[in-house]
C-alpha cells in the first residue's frame, strides 16, 4: 500500500491523477453533449425531460454520476496542490515576464479551470440541485396516443410531495409525468447574464481542452509519431471546437427563441 | 553601440539582491554577450567596483555553464543557442537589456547571476548511468544498435545540463533535463537492465530537490539550446508509470 | 638528476602485458584503507576517479567548475581514434602506434605510444558499454571517419560532440561511484598547492570558490588531471577557466615540467574579429574530410576579397590555390595539424590572406555540397556549420568558411614515467596535464584517446604498485608540511589581494598572450624568444606592482581566481620561451625558423635534440635546471616526416 501512496505522492503520480480524471471528464462531456442535443429537438422538451429523468433515476448511471462528481473534485483539488507546489518551486519571480513561446492555454490552465469550476457550481446548483433536491421544478404530463403517435402536453401537479415521475399506459394512451427541467432551461437561458456566463465558460472549456486533452496523453506517456497527430486532431477539433460550440449554441439559441416569443 | 543594462546584483544566497543599472558603451556587434559583460566588468574593475559575477567556461556552447535570463528568455532571444553563443548583433543601439539569474528554488543564487545547479548532479547520481565497471565489457560491435535508435539516443544525450528548461518553465520543472537522460538509456540496449529502476530513482530525486511539475507547456523545448524534444518527457512518464504500476523493480538502492 | 622513464624490458608489443603482471597488487580488503586525490574531472580525471573507486579505493575528486561534467574535454568535437580495423582498411595497433609517433615528429616515447594504441580498442568497448551513443551504420555497427595524419578511417565519433558524449560517459561512471559513497566530489573547489611530506605527495590545499575557505585534504596519492595550459596565449580554444595553476604549483613543489614549448596550433579555427575577443572557437578537424583549404593565387584577388569588392564564390578555379592539395598530394587536406597551420600562416604572411583582417584562409565546402548534396553535408557537420553561422553571421553553405590557426592543445606538461608518476613519488599526472604520448605534435582524435587510456586503463594498474609499496598507513595530517603549505597558500592569496594598482588582471593576461603568440607561436626565432623572455619578466614584475585585485578571500571572488591563474601563466610563459630557445631545432608544433628544410618543412636535429626536456624549478625568479631524458627508438626509423 505504501508503494501506491509513494507513487501517487510523486510529481508524476499526481499528474497521472490529473490526466486520468481529465480524460474521464472528457468522455463525460461527449455523452453530456449528446444528451443535451435533445434540447434542439422540437418536441416541447419531451425527449429532454425524459433524458434528464433517465439520468437521475437509472441506478448504474447514478453510480457513474457520483464517480463523475468525485473526478471533478479530485481534478480540482490536485490542480490546487500542484499549483501550490509549482509556486513554491519559484519563490522569486522574474522581473521580465517570461517570453518563451508556449501556448496561451497551456500557461493558463489554472485560470481556465477556475472559470470552469465557478461555472460548474452555478450550473449544478441551478439545474442538478434544484432538479434533485427541491420542488422548484414543475411537472409536466405528456400524453401520447399510441395509435396516432400524437403527443399532447399539459402541466401536472403531483398529489404527493414525494412524487418523482410515472409512466403508464391507459386506453392505448401513454401518460408520462416528469419534472419539466426543459422549461427551467428555457427560462434560465432567457437571461442574458446567464447566457454570457455559459458562453464564456464554454470558451474556457475550449481552451482548457485544447491543451488538456493532448497534454493528458503526454502525461500518460502515450506519444507516438503516428498516433500523436490523431490525438492532437481530436483534441483540437472535437474537444476544443465542436463540443464547446455545441454547448454554447444551446443558451444562445434559447436566448434568441425567448426574444422571439 | 551603446546599451543600458539592468543587472541583478546579489552578494550571496543569504542577502537580498536588487537590480543595478549600468551603461555599456562602445559595444561591437561582433562581440558575444559574455564579451560585452567582460567589457563592462573591466570598466567596473578600473573604477574599483565589484565586477558582475556570472558563470561561464567553454564559451562555445557546450559546457552548459553560462546561464543568463536575458529580456525574458533563458540564453537570450535567439533559438537553439547558449548565452555565450549569443552575439550583440542580435540587439540594437540604445536597447535596454535586463539580465537575471535562473529563478528556481532548487537553484539558489550563489552570487549575482550565478546559481547553484548541483541539484542536477544529484539527480544524475541517483541513477543516470549504466552500472558497468571498467574492463570486462564486450566488443563494441557486439552490441548492434539500429541507426535510428542510436541517433535518437544521441539527440537526448546532447543535453548540456545548463538548466534553461527549468528557467523557462513557468513551474520551474526539471522534467526535460531528467527525461533526456532517462530517455538516452531507455532507448539503448545497454540501458535496458536498469531501465525501470533508473526512471524511479531519478524522478524521486527530482521531486526531493523541489522542482515544479510538468504541465506540458513546451517552453522548455522552445528554449533548450540543444533542442531536446518534449517527447523525452512522455517517454519518461511511460517508463515511470509502467515501473510504478505494472513492474516489480525497485529503485536503485544505495549499496551496490 | 637522473631521469628514468621506468620503461619495462622486452619486445614493444609485450611490454605493457608483462609490466601489468610485474606490478604489485593491493589486496581487495586493503584498498579501502587508501585515499586517493583526483584533481580535475575531465576525461582523464573522471575516468580515473571512477575506475579507482570501482576497485575499492576511497577517492576525493575536485573540480573548479560547478559540475564535473563541465570540464573542457566536453568541447572536443571530432572523435576518438582506436585501432579496431572495423573498416578493413589495413589498420592495426602497430599502425596507430606508428602514425602517432610519426605525427608527433619522433619526440614521444615508443613504449608509451604503443601502450596507448594497444588500449585504444578497450576504450571504445568501455564507452559503448556505458551507453555512449557513437555514430552507427544502418546495419547497427559503429561508423568511422578519417582524421589528419592517417590514411585509414579509425576515428569513432558522435556527430560533432564526441568529447561531450565521452565525458558524459565517464561522468556517469563517476556519478555511480559518488552514489555508492566511494567518491566524494568537491565542485567549485580549486587546488592551490600540493603537500609534499618527506619527498612524497600526500595531500593538497584547496580553496572553495564559493566561500573562500582554504582546506587541507590528505591522500596516499595525488592525481593531477588538470588539462593543458593553452590559455597562456590568452586567446585559445580552451575554456575561459582552463589554467595551469595545479600543474604549476606542483612544478614549484618539485615536479619536472617537460617540453613546455610543444604547443599545438589548430589549423581550423574561426579567425579573430577584434581586441574584445575572449576566446577562439575551433571548427573540427573532421571538416577537412570534405572541406578544401584554399587561398587566392594572387595578391590582387586577395586584396579585393579583403575589401569585400568580390566574394569568394566569384573567384574562378584558376585563381584559387588549394595549397595543401598542391604541396601534399597524398595526404592533401588531411595533413597533420602543425603542417596545415604553418601553411595557412605562410599564405597570410605572403599577403594572400582573406577576410576583413586579412588573417584567414578559406575552407570550402562547395565541392562536397555539389557531390553529396546539402542534406548529407548538413547531417555530417550541421552543428559545426550552425556554430560558425552564430559567430560570424555568414552562411557556410553558400560561402566558404574563413579559418585561421589558433592555440588548441599543449603536448608539453608535467614529466611522468611509464607509470604516469611524476618525479615526486605519489604525484601522478594524467591526460593533457602530462607530456607523455604526443611528442611534438598531437594527431587529431588522439587527445580523447589518451585521457581515457590514462584514466581507465593505465592508472588503475600502475597506482596499485606504488600504494602497495608505501602501505596503507593513514596519512599524518599533523605533519608540519600541511600547516606550512596551507600558510604558504594563505600568504600568497593575501599578497594577491593586496594588489590595488591601476591595470586589470585581464590586461596582463592579454599582453602576455600577445607576447607568446608573437614570439613563441607558430614560428620562433632565437632573437624573438630572447626578446620575449625580457618582455615577460618585465610584465611579471609590473603585475606584482600594478595589477588590481578586488574584494576579499571569504567570498565568491572571480577577480582573485583569475589573478592567481594569470600569475602562474606569467611564470610558465618564461619557461616556455626558455624551452623553445633551448630547443634549437624544429619538430612538430615547435617551428624554429633557423631550422627548416629547403621546402620550408620542420627540420629536426635528432643528434642533439632527441630528448625530453624536463625542467626543474629552483626558486622564484631563478633559472630552471634542464634535465634530459633521452628518447630511444628501437622500432621506428627516424625520418624526415613526409606527407607528400
Amino acid at each position: 500500500m505504501s508503494e501506491f501512496k509513494q507513487t501517487f505522492n510523486s510529481s508524476l503520480g499526481k499528474k497521472l491523477i490529473m490526466a486520468l480524471t481529465g480524460l474521464f471528464l472528457c468522455t463525460f462531456i461527449i455523452v453530456h453533449l449528446g444528451g443535451n442535443l435533445l434540447l434542439f429537438s422540437n418536441d416541447n422538451g419531451y425527449g429532454f425531460n425524459l433524458y434528464a429523468n433517465f439520468l437521475t433515476h437509472f441506478p448504474p448511471i447514478e453510480v457513474v454520476a457520483y464517480i463523475l462528481y468525485v473526478a471533478i473534485i479530485v481534478h480540482a483539488l490536485y490542480a490546487l496542490i500542484l499549483t501550490v507546489k509549482n509556486r513554491r518551486a519559484r519563490p522569486v519571480g522574474y522581473a521580465v515576464v517570461n517570453k518563451s513561446p508556449a501556448s496561451w492555454s497551456s500557461k493558463n490552465m489554472g485560470l481556465l479551470g477556475s472559470i470552469l469550476f465557478f461555472f460548474l457550481v452555478v450550473h449544478m446548483s441551478d439545474f442538478w440541485y434544484k432538479y434533485k433536491f427541491t420542488n422548484d421544478v414543475a411537472f409536466k404530463e405528456y400524453r401520447t396516443d399510441l395509435a396516432t403517435n400524437q403527443t399532447t402536453e399539459s402541466d401536472y401537479t403531483p398529489v404527493s410531495p414525494t412524487f418523482e415521475h410515472s409512466a403508464t399506459v391507459e386506453n392505448n394512451v401513454e401518460i408520462v409525468r416528469v419534472k419539466d427541467i426543459h422549461a427551467k432551461v428555457a427560462h434560465s437561458f432567457s437571461n442574458i447574464w446567464y447566457v454570457i456566463l455559459y458562453v464564456v465558460a464554454m470558451g474556457a472549456l475550449s481552451f482548457h481542452l485544447l491543451h488538456g486533452f493532448q497534454s493528458a496523453f503526454r502525461t500518460l506517456g502515450w506519444v507516438h509519431r503516428k498516433y500523436t497527430p490523431i490525438v492532437e486532431f481530436i483534441g483540437t477539433w472535437l474537444f476544443a471546437v465542436i463540443i464547446p460550440l455545441g454547448f454554447a449554441a444551446m443558451p444562445v439559441v434559447y436566448y434568441f427563441m425567448s426574444l422571439s416569443k | 553601440m551603446n546599451l543600458t543594462l539592468k543587472v541583478w546584483r546579489q552578494k550571496n544566497a543569504q542577502t537580498a539582491g536588487k537590480f543595478v543599472t549600468y551603461q555599456a558603451e562602445g559595444i561591437s556587434p561582433d562581440m558575444s554577450f559574455l564579451e560585452m559583460l567582460d567589457v563592462v566588468n573591466e570598466s567596473l574593475i578600473l573604477k574599483n567596483d565589484e565586477p558582475i559575477h556570472f558563470d561561464h567556461d567553454c564559451r562555445e556552447g557546450i559546457c552548459g555553464m553560462c546561464s543568463l535570463y536575458i529580456n525574458g528568455h533563458p540564453h537570450g532571444p535567439k533559438r537553439a543557442i547558449t548565452t555565450c553563443q549569443l552575439h550583440m548583433r542580435t540587439f540594437h543601439d540604445g536597447q535596454t537589456i535586463t539580465i537575471e539569474p535562473w529563478r528556481a528554488a532548487p537553484f539558489p543564487v550563489i552570487k549575482d547571476l550565478a546559481v547553484d545547479r548541483s541539484a542536477f548532479d544529484r539527480i544524475q547520481q541517483a541513477g543516470g548511468y549504466v552500472s558497468v565497471n571498467t574492463g570486462g565489457v564486450p566488443d563494441a560491435n557486439e552490441i548492434l544498435i539500429p541507426k535510428v535508435i542510436a541517433d535518437e539516443a544521441f539527440n537526448s544525450a546532447t543535453c548540456i545540463g545548463c538548466g534553461a528548461c527549468v528557467a523557462a518553465c513557468k513551474n520551474a520543472s526539471a522534467m526535460l533535463f531528467v527525461s533526456a537522460k532517462v530517455s538516452q538509456f531507455a532507448l539503448l540496449p545497454q540501458g535496458q537492465p536498469e531501465r525501470y529502476s533508473r526512471a524511479q530513482s531519478m524522478v524521486a530525486q527530482m521531486d526531493a530537490e523541489g522542482f515544479g511539475n510538468c504541465t506540458n507547456t513546451g517552453a522548455c523545448e522552445a528554449e533548450c539550446p540543444k533542442e531536446i524534444s518534449l517527447t523525452n518527457i512522455s517517454r519518461m512518464n511511460n517508463d515511470y508509470l509502467s515501473a510504478k504500476l505494472f513492474r516489480e523493480e525497485h529503485a536503485h538502492e544505495n549499496n551496490g | 638528476m637522473s631521469l628514468s622513464a621506468k620503461i619495462p624490458e622486452g619486445p614493444l608489443a609485450e611490454k605493457w602485458s608483462k609490466h601489468k603482471f610485474d606490478l604489485k597488487l593491493v589486496n581487495p580488503a586493503n584498498k579501502r584503507k587508501y585515499d586517493i586525490i583526483v584533481v580535475g574531472t575531465g576525461l582523464a580525471g573522471a575516468s580515473a576517479a571512477a575506475s579507482l573507486a570501482e576497485l575499492g579505493y576511497n577517492v576525493k575528486a575536485f573540480c573548479f567548475q560547478d559540475s564535473p561534467r563541465r570540464a573542457h574535454s566536453i568541447a572536443a568535437q571530432g572523435g576518438i581514434n582506436a585501432a579496431k580495423n572495423y573498416q578493413n582498411d589495413g589498420d592495426s595497433v602497430y599502425r596507430l602506434f606508428y602514425d602517432t609517433i610519426k605525427g608527433g615528429d619522433y619526440r614521444a616515447r615508443e613504449a608509451n605510444v604503443y601502450r596507448l594504441a594497444e588500449v585504444s580498442v578497450n576504450i571504445i568497448d568501455q564507452c559503448v558499454a556505458q551507453g555512449v551513443p557513437f555514430a552507427r551504420e544502418y546495419g547497427g555497427l559503429l561508423d568511422n571517419r578519417s582524421f589528419g595524419g592517417a590514411q585509414v578511417s579509425r576515428t569513432f565519433y558522435a556527430r560533432g560532440q564526441t568529447g561531450q558524449q565521452l565525458l558524459l560517459g565517464a561522468y556517469s561512471a563517476l556519478n555511480r561511484q559518488i552514489h555508492h559513497g566511494k567518491v566524494k566530489m568537491y565542485t567549485r573547489t580549486e587546488m592551490l598547492d600540493v603537500v609534499v611530506v618527506d619527498g612524497k605527495a600526500q595531500g593538497i590545499i584547496t580553496r572553495s570558490l564559493t566561500t573562500g575557505e582554504i582546506d587541507t585534504h590528505t591522500g596516499h596519492a595525488v592525481l593531477l588531471c588538470t588539462g593543458g595550459y593553452g590559455n597562456v596565449f590568452y586567446l585559445s580554444t580552451n575554456a575561459a577557466g582552463s589554467n595551469v595553476t595545479a600543474a604549476w604549483r606542483a612544478h614549484k613543489r618539485g615536479a619536472f615540467f617537460a617540453n613546455p614549448c610543444y604547443t599545438q596550433i589548430h589549423p581550423t579555427c574561426i579567425p579573430v574579429t577584434g581586441d574584445h575577443q575572449s576566446k577562439l572557437t575551433l571548427m573540427s578537424e573532421s571538416l577537412r574530410n570534405d572541406g578544401r583549404v584554399w587561398a587566392p593565387k594572387t595578391h590582387e584577388i586577395a586584396e579585393q576579397l579583403r575589401k569585400g569588392a568580390i566574394k569568394a564564390a566569384q573567384v574562378g578555379e584558376a585563381d584559387r590555390d588549394y595549397f595543401l592539395e598542391r604541396k601534399y598530394p597524398s595526404f592533401g587536406n588531411l595533413v597533420p595539424r602543425d603542417v596545415a597551420s604553418r601553411n595557412a600562416k605562410e599564405m597570410v604572411d605572403d599577403g594572400r590572406g582573406v577576410g576583413g583582417s586579412g588573417v584567414a584562409v578559406f575552407l570550402d565546402f562547395a565541392d562536397a555540397i555539389g557531390r553529396l548534396g546539402k542534406d548529407a553535408v548538413a547531417a555530417k557537420y550541421g552543428n559545426l556549420f550552425d556554430m560558425y553561422y552564430q559567430i560570424t553571421d555568414e552562411d557556410p553553405y553558400t560561402q566558404p568558411m574563413r579559418i585561421y590557426p589558433a592555440v588548441h592543445y599543449t603536448m608539453g606538461g608535467l614529466w611522468v614515467d611509464y607509470n604516469l608518476s611524476t618525479n615526486v613519488p605519489g604525484l601522478y599526472a594524467l591526460g593533457e596535464c602530462n607530456f607523455s604520448d604526443h611528442g611534438a605534435n598531437r594527431l587529431g582524435a588522439s587527445a580523447l584517446m589518451q585521457g581515457l587510456s590514462d584514466g581507465y586503463f593505465v592508472i588503475p594498474f600502475t597506482l596499485g604498485d606504488y600504494l602497495a609499496t608505501i602501505g596503507p598507513k593513514p596519512v599524518d595530517v599533523n605533519h608540519p608540511a600541511f600547516a606550512q603549505t596551507k600558510k604558504d597558500v594563505t600568504d600568497y592569496i593575501a599578497k594577491l589581494l593586496a594588489l590595488r594598482g591601476t591595470k586589470t588582471v585581464n590586461e596582463y593576461h592579454r599582453e602576455l598572450g600577445h607576447i607568446m603568440w608573437e614570439y613563441c607561436g607558430m614560428a620562433r626565432t632565437a632573437e624573438g624568444l630572447t626578446k620575449a623572455k625580457g618582455l615577460i619578466q618585465a610584465l611579471r614584475a609590473d603585475f606584482w606592482k600594478n595589477a588590481i585585485v578586488l574584494g576579499e578571500n571569504e567570498e565568491v571572488n572571480a577577480s582573485l581566481e583569475k589573478a592567481g591563474r594569470v600569475a602562474d601563466f606569467l611564470e610558465l610563459g618564461e619557461l616556455m620561451v626558455d624551452d623553445a630557445l633551448m630547443r634549437n631545432e624544429s619538430c612538430g608544433g615547435h617551428f624554429r625558423l633557423e631550422s627548416q628544410t629547403p621546402e620550408g618543412e620542420a627540420l629536426r636535429d635528432d643528434e642533439h635534440f632527441a630528448f625530453v626536456a624536463a625542467w626543474e624549478y629552483t626558486g622564484d625568479n631563478q633559472p630552471e635546471i634542464l634535465n634530459k631524458e633521452a628518447l630511444e627508438f628501437e622500432y621506428v626509423h627516424l625520418t624526415q616526416r613526409n606527407y607528400k
